[in-house]
């Protein structure tokens, strides 16, 4: 079935297929919307779950936590100002190894006081201990909800994930989105079973344990090694899917038209979309460009990315965010990766976007030209500025 | 209720062996824990009337009333005293320990 609906739609129709045992959301700019229309659906009964009103982002996550801890199916969702009041509990969930998903609405963080789209919020929580994808549009927003759970509930993984999707860009705007059916859902994603996990009056267990200086370095160095090998599950979890449903995200990331690349500008989210239309008019024209969308940042796809590079003369990074007093911070993620690359690609930052200002298609095809210019360039470029800098 | 006898606990080969984080199973503890007693109880058994007060207000459970007489496990009492304060019988004694 296909519905013409908003991105906060898509979601909340992906969670009500995913059949969350308890729902504990706080409601924030620009997610309202998404957990609004899953407060209807378990009002009207087409979603039998739980929904718990919570008084802050800090109980939503908490909620989630106790619900996960007993071998339930949770969900919550914020935003921004929500995710970082909420920040304490994700390294408690992660750590837990609980399967929780979460939506996060990107959106810029105070001050100044601003409720558009940027990402800056989830950039704070890069080493949380979460998996991070971020969606293109409401299509795989919807998508992704029903993989997270799979992929987060899988033993070799147990780890929560979170679901990115731009603020306003894609909660707000609509589109003709295809709903599964539920009995597709119910064949990809089985109930979630962590029998040998929860307690029981046989199984006594003891919950968020201490481990001190003798025993806590093992618990992360075990909890690193699972995170990293996720990337081959999410992989997997993605063929799955496109068996199923008949459609691909290519996993830890997408390639288009980088064969014969000579400038390559890698995407998150939402400007992947207006990035490829850019691709296709230049190609059109004769130049040589393509676009890598990086879908997961947790786990980072290293090998994934440099194998996708080689060969490539120069690439540029967009970033709707800047850890002050640095760069970009996928800049930084992907720089960190291309050093192993025999010829690493010369690399140059494109901040933009923030606060929601537009990153329009007149700015990508600029970067391209810079890219392609072989003119030496500041390694941080800012996309869209009204003013001199 | 008895105290639960301290199971054998194997210290993992491997990061892999350890705990899906922080949940593990219940009834083993790791390590002792009584480093830091100054004083510990004594019971005098022929004044003792097995009245179990000492049993029911131990914060730390190591007095274990499956035998007679009572035995304490001074491997996890912390030499708190209140044992000894609460006796009626008064035969619990808190000796002080050369170390």
């Amino acid at each position: 079935m296909e519905k013409f609906i908003c991105g906060n739609d898509a979601v909340a129709e992906g969670v009500r297929l995913a059949r969350p045992h308890v729902i504990s959301a706080y409601p924030i700019t620009p997610q309202t919307i998404a957990v609004e229309r899953l407060s209807d659906m378990c009002e009207d009964g087409s979603l039998k779950a739980d929904y718990m009103h919570v008084e802050s982002e800090h109980s939503a996550l908490a909620a989630a936590m106790g619900v996960s801890s007993v071998g339930a199916r949770a969900f919550t969702a914020t935003s921004s100002q929500g995710l970082l009041y909420m920040a304490e509990c994700l390294p408690y969930a992660s750590g837990a190894r609980l399967p929780i998903v979460m939506m996060n609405a990107n959106r810029a963080i105070a001050t100044p006081w601003n409720i558009y789209g940027d990402q800056m919020d989830s950039m704070f929580l890069l080493n949380s201990g979460w998996i991070q994808v971020y969606v293109e549009d409401a299509q795989e927003a919807l998508d992704m909800m029903i993989q997270a759970y799979r992929i987060a509930e899988d033993k070799r993984v147990m780890a929560p994930v979170m679901v990115n999707l731009d603020g306003f860009v894609l909660t707000h705007t609509y589109e003709l989105v295809n709903i599964p059916s539920q009995e597709d859902v119910d064949a990809f994603l089985p109930p979630i079973n962590l029998e040998d996990q929860v307690m029981t009056i046989d199984n006594p267990k003891s919950l968020c344990i201490s481990a001190g200086n003798d025993f806590n370095f093992e618990f992360k160095i075990k909890q690193e090694q699972d995170l990293t090998n996720s990337k081959s599950v999410l992989e997997e979890v993605d063929e799955a899917f496109s068996q199923a449903f008949g459609r691909k995200y290519h996993g830890l990331l997408e390639t288009y038209k980088m064969e014969d690349a000579e400038a390559v500008l890698i995407t998150t989210g939402s400007i992947t979309g207006t990035t490829r239309i850019v691709v296709d008019e230049m190609r059109q024209a004769g130049h040589k460009v393509g676009l890598l969308k990086l879908r997961y940042l947790r786990p980072f796809p290293q090998e994934a990315l440099n194998k996708a590079l080689e060969g490539i003369k120069a690439i540029g990074v967009i970033d709707k965010n800047i850890s002050f007093g640095y760069e970009g911070t996928i800049y930084t993620n992907v720089n960190s990766s291309i050093i192993h690359m025999e010829t690493p690609p010369k690399s140059i930052n494109f901040i933009g976007g923030l606060g929601g200002r537009d990153i329009t298609k007149a700015n990508i095809e600029e970067a391209f030209q810079k890219l392609m210019s072989g003119d030496s360039l500041d390694r941080v470029q800012y996309m869209n500025v009204r003013c001199e800098q | 209720m008895q105290r639960p006898k301290l199971k054998q606990w194997q210290e993992p080969k491997s990061v892999q062996d350890y705990p899906l984080g922080s949940t593990c199973k219940s009834d083993h503890l790791t390590s002792i824990n009584a480093g830091w007693r100054t004083y510990k109880p004594v019971i005098d058994h022929d004044k003792c009337v097995m009245c179990l007060r000492c049993f029911l207000v131990c914060p730390d459970g190591v007095i274990d009333k499956s035998t007679n007489p009572l035995t304490i496990d001074y491997d996890y009492c912390k030499g708190c005293g209140v044992c000894a304060h609460e006796c009626k019988p008064k035969c619990i004694e808190m000796v002080k320990e050369e170390k």
